[in-house]
C-alpha cells in the first residue's frame, strides 16, 4: 500500500480503529478469560458498572465523531441519519445490558454494542478508503492536463505561460517529457508522441514536421516546435477533460431507482423497528427480547451499500472504458449502450476509410506496368482517382508527355512513339481498342498502350480491415447493422456483403440521413436501442438524433466530442464491440449489486425479526454487504483486452 | 445558468442523495446533479437570482451535511 494512496483523514481514522480494536479485544480477553467475567470484580447489584465503565471508554474513543454527528444532525433535524440511527442502536444495546445488570440478570450485551460501533466504523473506513483509491486510479487514467506552455517571445526566447494564456498562431516548444499543451502543426522537429492517455494506443505516434499534434498527449523523444491552431478551451486536451468531468452528471436509471429506493428504504425500515419493539413487546411483555430485535433493525437500516456501490460501478465502468481511449458522456450512456441493438453506420470515414484506392489491378500482362501507364496519364490531374494511382505507383513519373483531356472518357498521353489511353470504356471504345470488361464495383479505369490493351485498374473507397469482424461480432450479439451512405445502389449492396451487414440503404443525401434515422426510431420497438456510428465531422445532426451518438476518431475533432454521447478516440471500428463488453460488465455487477444487497437486507431483517440473527449478522447486514458491493463493483475496472491492439501501428495524420 | 462546483469532504453516498433531494427543492433551482463519486455538484438555477440561490443551497447543504463544504 502506497503512503499516498491513504487521504490524511482515513490514514488518521485508521489509527484510532486499530487502537479501538486493540483495547476492545484486550477488554473482551479479560472479561471472557476471568471466571464470572468483569461483572465478578464488583459485588451485588451493582456488579454491571466495572465491565460497563471499560467498555464504555472503548465505545467513546471509537463512537465520539458518530454520536457528535448524531447531536448536530438532530439539532438540524436530520433524523434518519445513519449516525443517529447507529447510536440509538447502539446506546439501546448499552441500555439492555446495563437493565439486565440492574435486574439481576447475567450481564452480557456491552461488547456486543462496542462491537457493533467498532465494525460501523471500520465498514465507514474501508468505503472511504475505496472510493477514494477508485477515484484517484481513474483521475490518474485522465491525468491529460497541461500545466504550462512555453511560449515564444518577440525577442525570441521561449516563456513558461498558462496554456490558456496562449493565442491561436502563436509558437510554442515542447521538449521531451513534456505535455502537448494546445493542439496545433508541428513547424520543426520530429519526435514520437505518446496518445495513450488520450487514445489507449500504446505505441507512440510519430510527429512530422507539418502533422497535426494533438493537445494532452506527451512528447517522448526530441524538441518539437510547435503552431498553435486552436485556444486552450477549444483544444482536445479540455474538450476532453470537460466530457469526463461531467460524465457523472448524467445519472442512469439503475441510479436513480438506488437514490429512490434509499429515500423509502430507511423510513420504513425504522417505522417497523418501532413496530417490533412495541407490539409483540405489549403482548408477550418480554420487552428486552423485543427491543434487541427492534435495535437490529435499525442498524440494518442504512442502504449505504447500495447508494454508494452503484455509482461507484458506474464510475468504474467509465473509467475502464477511457482506459481504452472511449470516453462515455454519462453513466446512462453506459446503461444504454448495454441495450444497444441497431447499430446504423454511416458509410464513408466509418465503415470504409474515406479515401479512393488503387482496389484492385486487372493486368492484360505486367501489373506494374499498367500502374506505370496510368500514372503517366493522371500525373497532371488533381483528382482523387488521378491521386489514388499515384499513390499507388509511388514512383517518379516519365516526363515529357503531352497529356489531352477528352471531357467526359478520360486522357490521351502523347510521347514520340508512345500513345498511352486511360480512362472508361468509351474512351477504348473510341480509339477502338479491344478490352477486358471490368466487372468490379467501383470507378474502373482501362490503359492501353500504341492500340493494345494493358490492363485495367479498379478503385474504390478502401473498407476499413476491421470492419468485417467488427460487424459479424455485433451481429453475433444479436444487433442489426445498418449502412446508410450516398453511393448507388450497386456499390452499396456489395460493400454491405463484403462487410456482413444486416442491411444498407443507398443513395441517400446528406439531409435524407437525418430523414432515414428519424423513421427508424420511429419504427424500431420502444425497448430497442439506435446508435448512429459516424466520424462526427459532418452527422452532428444524426448524432445528436438517435438514442446514442457514436463518433469515431474522436483525437482531434472536437466537434465530434461535442455531439456524440460516446466517442472513440482511436479510428477503430474495435471500440464498439469493445465499449459493449465493459458495459456488459458493468451492468451486470450494477445489478449484482442491487440483487445481492437488498436481498442479504431482507433476509437479515427477517432473521432479526423472528430472532435469529443477532446484532452482529446485523453489523454485518450494514458494513459487510457494503464492502463486498464495493469490492464487487472495482471488478468493473478490469482488463477488456490483451496487448494485442497496441502492436498495430499509430497512423501519422499529416496536414496537406 | 449552470455551474459546477466542488465538494470537499462528501463523504456518504446517502448524503451526496440528501443534499440533491435538499438542494433541488430550492426555489429557483432549475436543475441539480450531485455526483458523489466526482464530488462535484453541477446546478443550473436562475441566472439573475444565482449568488442569491447559491446562498441558500449552501444553508441547505450544511443543514444535511455539515462536515461538506461547496468551494464557490
Amino acid at each position: 500500500m502506497k503512503r499516498s494512496s491513504m487521504s490524511r483523514k482515513d490514514k488518521k481514522n485508521l489509527i484510532r480503529i486499530a487502537i479501538a480494536l486493540a483495547l476492545f479485544l484486550a477488554v473482551f480477553i479479560v472479561d471472557k478469560a476471568m471466571a464470572g467475567g468483569l461483572g465478578g470484580v464488583l459485588q451485588g447489584p451493582a456488579a454491571w458498572v466495572f465491565p460497563f465503565c471499560l467498555y464504555l471508554a472503548v465505545y467513546l474513543l471509537i463512537g465520539y465523531d458518530v454520536l457528535w454527528r448524531a447531536v448536530r444532525n438532530i439539532a438540524h433535524g436530520q433524523v434518519f441519519d445513519e449516525n443517529f440511527l447507529m447510536c440509538v442502536a447502539t446506546l439501546g444495546a448499552f441500555a439492555l445490558a446495563i437493565y439486565r445488570g440492574v435486574t439481576g440478570q447475567e450481564i452480557e450485551g456491552f461488547d456486543e454494542a462496542c462491537a457493533v460501533l467498532l465494525f460501523y466504523q471500520v465498514g465507514e473506513w474501508f468505503q472511504s478508503y475505496a472510493t477514494g483509491r477508485s477515484r484517484k486510479s481513474i483521475a490518474a487514467l485522465m491525468d491529460i492536463r497541461p500545466d504550462y506552455a512555453n511560449l515564444m517571445q518577440a525577442d525570441g526566447t521561449f516563456k513558461r505561460v498558462d496554456p490558456a494564456e496562449v493565442k491561436v498562431g502563436d509558437t510554442i516548444l515542447v521538449n521531451p517529457g513534456e505535455k502537448v499543451p494546445l493542439d496545433g502543426v508541428v513547424v520543426k522537429g520530429a519526435s514520437a508522441l505518446d496518445t495513450k492517455a488520450l487514445t489507449g494506443e500504446s505505441l507512440p505516434r510519430e510527429a512530422l514536421e507539418g502533422g497535426e499534434i494533438v493537445s494532452g498527449s506527451v512528447n517522448l523523444t526530441s524538441q518539437l516546435t510547435v503552431r498553435v491552431e486552436k485556444e486552450f478551451y477549444d483544444s482536445t486536451v479540455s474538450k476532453i477533460l470537460e466530457l469526463v468531468e461531467n460524465a457523472a452528471d448524467q445519472k442512469s436509471k439503475a441510479e436513480n431507482f438506488i437514490t429512490k429506493f434509499a429515500k423509502y428504504y430507511t423510513p420504513v425500515v425504522c417505522a417497523v423497528a418501532l413496530l417490533l419493539a412495541i407490539v409483540p413487546g405489549l403482548i408477550t411483555m418480554d420487552w428486552s427480547t423485543w427491543v434487541y430485535r427492534a435495535l437490529s433493525f435499525l442498524v440494518v437500516s442504512c442502504p449505504c451499500a447500495l447508494v454508494i456501490s452503484i455509482p461507484l460501478s458506474f464510475f468504474a465502468g467509465i473509467g475502464a472504458a477511457s482506459r481504452y481511449g472511449i470516453l462515455v458522456k454519462g453513466s446512462n450512456y453506459l446503461e444504454k449502450f448495454n441495450a444497444a441493438d441497431i447499430f446504423v453506420f454511416d458509410k464513408t470515414g466509418t465503415l470504409t476509410k474515406g479515401n479512393f484506392a488503387v482496389a484492385k489491378i486487372s493486368p492484360a500482362e505486367d501489373a506494374e506496368e499498367v500502374l506505370r501507364l496510368a500514372a503517366i496519364a493522371e500525373h497532371d490531374s488533381s483528382h482523387p482517382i488521378a491521386r489514388s494511382v499515384a499513390a499507388r505507383y509511388g514512383k517518379q513519373t516519365e516526363g515529357g508527355y503531352t497529356l489531352t483531356n477528352i471531357a467526359g472518357c478520360g486522357v490521351v498521353a502523347e510521347k514520340k512513339g508512345s500513345v498511352i489511353l486511360c480512362g472508361n470504356g468509351k474512351l477504348m471504345e473510341r480509339y477502338g481498342v479491344p478490352y477486358r470488361k471490368e466487372e468490379g464495383v467501383g470507378t474502373v479505369v482501362y490503359v492501353a498502350e500504341n492500340g493494345r490493351f494493358a490492363g485495367s485498374l479498379l478503385i474504390a473507397d478502401e473498407v476499413k480491415p476491421e470492419a468485417a469482424e467488427v460487424v459479424s461480432q455485433l451481429n453475433g450479439m444479436g444487433c442489426k447493422t445498418v449502412m446508410l451512405t450516398g453511393d448507388n445502389e450497386a456499390i452499396a449492396e456489395s460493400v454491405a456483403k463484403q462487410i456482413g451487414l444486416t442491411g444498407y440503404k443507398a443513395s441517400l443525401l446528406p439531409q435524407n440521413k437525418v430523414e432515414e434515422v428519424e423513421g427508424m426510431l420511429a419504427a424500431k420497438d420502444k425497448k430497442e436501442v439506435l446508435c448512429f456510428v459516424g466520424d462526427g465531422i459532418n452527422d452532428a445532426p444524426v448524432l445528436m438524433r438517435s438514442d446514442i451518438g457514436i463518433a469515431m476518431g474522436g483525437a482531434g475533432s472536437d466537434a465530434a466530442i461535442e455531439a456524440a454521447d460516446i466517442v472513440l478516440m482511436q479510428d477503430d471500428l474495435r471500440g464498439l464491440p469493445l465499449a459493449k463488453r465493459i458495459a456488459k460488465k458493468t451492468m451486470a455487477i450494477v445489478m449484482e449489486n442491487i440483487v445481492f444487497s437488498i436481498a442479504v437486507k431482507v433476509v437479515i431483517l427477517i432473521l432479526s425479526a423472528v430472532g435469529i440473527a443477532n446484532m452482529w449478522l446485523a453489523v454485518f447486514g450494514d458494513v459487510g454487504v457494503a464492502v463486498i458491493a464495493i469490492l464487487n463493483a472495482m471488478r468493473v475496472n478490469s482488463k477488456y483486452l490483451p496487448e494485442e491492439r497496441g502492436k498495430r501501428p499509430a497512423p501519422v495524420s499529416v496536414k496537406e | 445558468m449552470k455551474k459546477v462546483y466542488r465538494l470537499e469532504d462528501l463523504d456518504c453516498a446517502n448524503c451526496a442523495a440528501k443534499m440533491e433531494r435538499a438542494v433541488a427543492k430550492i426555489d429557483g433551482v432549475n436543475e441539480v446533479s450531485i455526483s458523489f463519486m466526482g464530488q462535484r455538484m453541477s446546478i443550473d438555477a436562475d441566472e439573475g437570482r444565482f449568488e442569491e440561490i447559491m446562498d441558500n443551497v449552501v444553508k441547505a447543504c450544511k443543514k444535511v451535511e455539515p462536515d461538506c463544504t461547496i468551494v464557490r
